[in-house]
């Protein structure tokens, strides 16, 4: 019984889902809302796992002097970003958690993003080399598509045509074909979970 | 070692120090760059132009602060001629730090343009799982936000009362760095049929150029170029255009790299064809 009632709730879920799509009624509405509150409601109860584990992972580092700094730092960001954040009021501009938000969580994150930069710059010199055909193929063609978004004038606008005939057709035949594999398999997948063939997201028993 | 295969094997700290560089010139020496204005920009731009006083506008914010340089200046474009054009919009994010962003937009956007919250704008707020939360809003916006997200009933503002959902609005216009524009086309467009437009990071760009092809998405704002297009055609220049300077000077040395690095390659391979030890 451990597995066939979690898998006999799957599947009667799937197919009501599944039918209620194509059926337009009220009591189809219904069952839509009241199923993706289920969902939302199930996905929240797994916040405060997330933040035992957070809390319990960083205090045990504490003990060690080598990690204690960032241990501490991580649960002094995180304990003042949830006390000032509990009222109702401190999503308003002005705020100590709208001030935290956008003096230290706006610029780190910013931060860390921009090295980005860096990184792409460093990667794109080495691989963008034409050791082969296929290699070549794709340098000219990152190099004209790069042009395009860059701001240079004439020269963005001369290959106006050819980036649109590059990314509206070879670049969305190719992605189609992705896409199609994605969706087929999607629906593979989600076919074999409803027939209670595809079990592993029970885990382990 | 020769030169040129010196030239093949530049230290990745040389690379991020001439971006670096790259990135501080324009501080020092300020210059403007030309932006021309692409069509699929323009399309958005002549559907909010076309929109009449009182008509609904949606914009979704599907960003956090690391995408911010990008999409900030694209959303506060549209923003300041949705305002101007006295659109009633309707604003929601579907992205965790979503609600810093709409604060810090709506809060100087809605204070230079003398518009009201209630009145001539509504946050929404932020909902977890996006193609639900776009699914939810498609019966009704009432289902997944009863109230806005300051905790104010929808039916007790005045801008809301005859609004249910997506058929009610003129069209939707989504900025993002992630997944969630596929959602919005997916679950959004395919389900409701609502006019989409989005803005997105450059190096998304590619990726939903299909889209525009396809006829799921009217217009597409790529990158901060995009943003400083659309911040000529509204006549605000702001942080996009602003930022042109630092594009055209970090991309040419990118380039200069990828050039230095080809020129270095086959003239080396050449040497070692003619030496007779090469491929």
């Amino acid at each position: 019984m451990k597995r066939e009632i979690p898998i006999i709730i799957v599947g009667v879920t799937g197919v009501v889902m599944f039918f209620q799509y194509f059926i337009p009624t009220g009591w189809s509405e219904f069952i839509f809302t009241y199923g993706q509150d289920w969902v939302m409601v199930i996905g929240i109860l797994s916040l405060p796992l997330g933040i035992w584990s957070l809390v319990k992972a960083n205090v045990l580092k504490l003990k060690d002097p080598k990690e204690r700094f960032y241990s501490a730092v991580l649960l002094a960001g995180f304990l003042a970003m949830v006390l000032t954040g509990l009222k109702r009021e401190s999503f308003e501009a002005g705020s100590v958690f709208m001030k935290l938000f956008n003096t230290i969580l706006i610029p780190i994150q910013a931060t860390v993003f921009s090295l980005l930069a860096f990184f792409i710059a460093s990667a794109a010199y080495r691989a963008f080399r034409a050791r082969s055909v296929l290699a070549t193929v794709l340098l000219i063609t990152a190099f004209l598509v790069m042009l395009r978004f860059i701001p240079l004038g004439p020269i963005s606008t001369a290959n106006l045509g050819a980036v649109a005939w590059i990314l509206s057709v070879p670049n969305m035949a190719a992605k189609r074909a992705i896409m199609m594999g994605i969706g087929l398999g999607a629906a593979a997948t989600a076919i074999k979970i409803i027939l209670g063939i595809e079990r592993t997201y029970m885990g382990r028993d | 070692m020769s030169f040129l295969e010196k030239m093949m094997l530049i230290d990745r700290r040389w690379i991020y120090l001439s971006i670096g560089l790259a990135v501080i010139i324009p501080v020092v020496v300020q210059f403007e760059v030309p932006v021309s204005v692409s069509p699929e920009v323009k399309k958005i731009y002549d559907f909010v132009e076309n929109l009449n006083a009182g008509d609904y506008l949606f914009i979704a914010v599907d960003y956090d602060p690391s995408s911010m340089a990008e999409l900030n200046p694209m959303a506060e474009a549209v923003l300041n001629q949705a305002f101007a054009k006295d659109l009633k919009v309707i604003i929601v994010t579907l992205a965790q730090f979503g609600p810093g962003m709409v604060e810090d937009l709506t809060t100087r956007l809605a204070a230079a343009h003398h518009r009201v919250r209630g009145e001539d704008y509504v946050f929404l707020g932020y909902r977890p799982y996006p193609a639900i939360t776009i699914m939810l809003m498609g019966i009704n916006f009432r289902v997944p936000f009863p109230v806005d997200h300051y905790s104010v009933p929808l039916d007790s503002m005045p801008m809301m009362r005859d609004i249910r959902n997506f058929a009610d609005v003129k069209a939707v216009i989504d900025f993002t760095a992630g997944n969630t524009a596929d959602f919005w086309i997916t679950y959004g467009v395919g389900r409701f049929d609502f006019p989409l437009a989005i803005g997105i990071t450059g190096v998304m760009a590619a990726d939903y150029y299909q889209y525009l092809q396809s006829g799921q998405i009217f217009g597409i704002i790529p990158g901060v170029k995009g943003a400083a297009e659309y911040e000529q055609l509204v006549g605000f220049p702001g942080k996009g255009k602003e930022q042109m300077a630092y594009q055209v000077i970090a991309h040419s040395v990118i380039i200069a790299f990828i050039l230095i690095s080809n020129i270095a390659y086959f003239a080396t391979r050449k040497q070692k064809q003619q030496l007779g030890g090469g491929r």
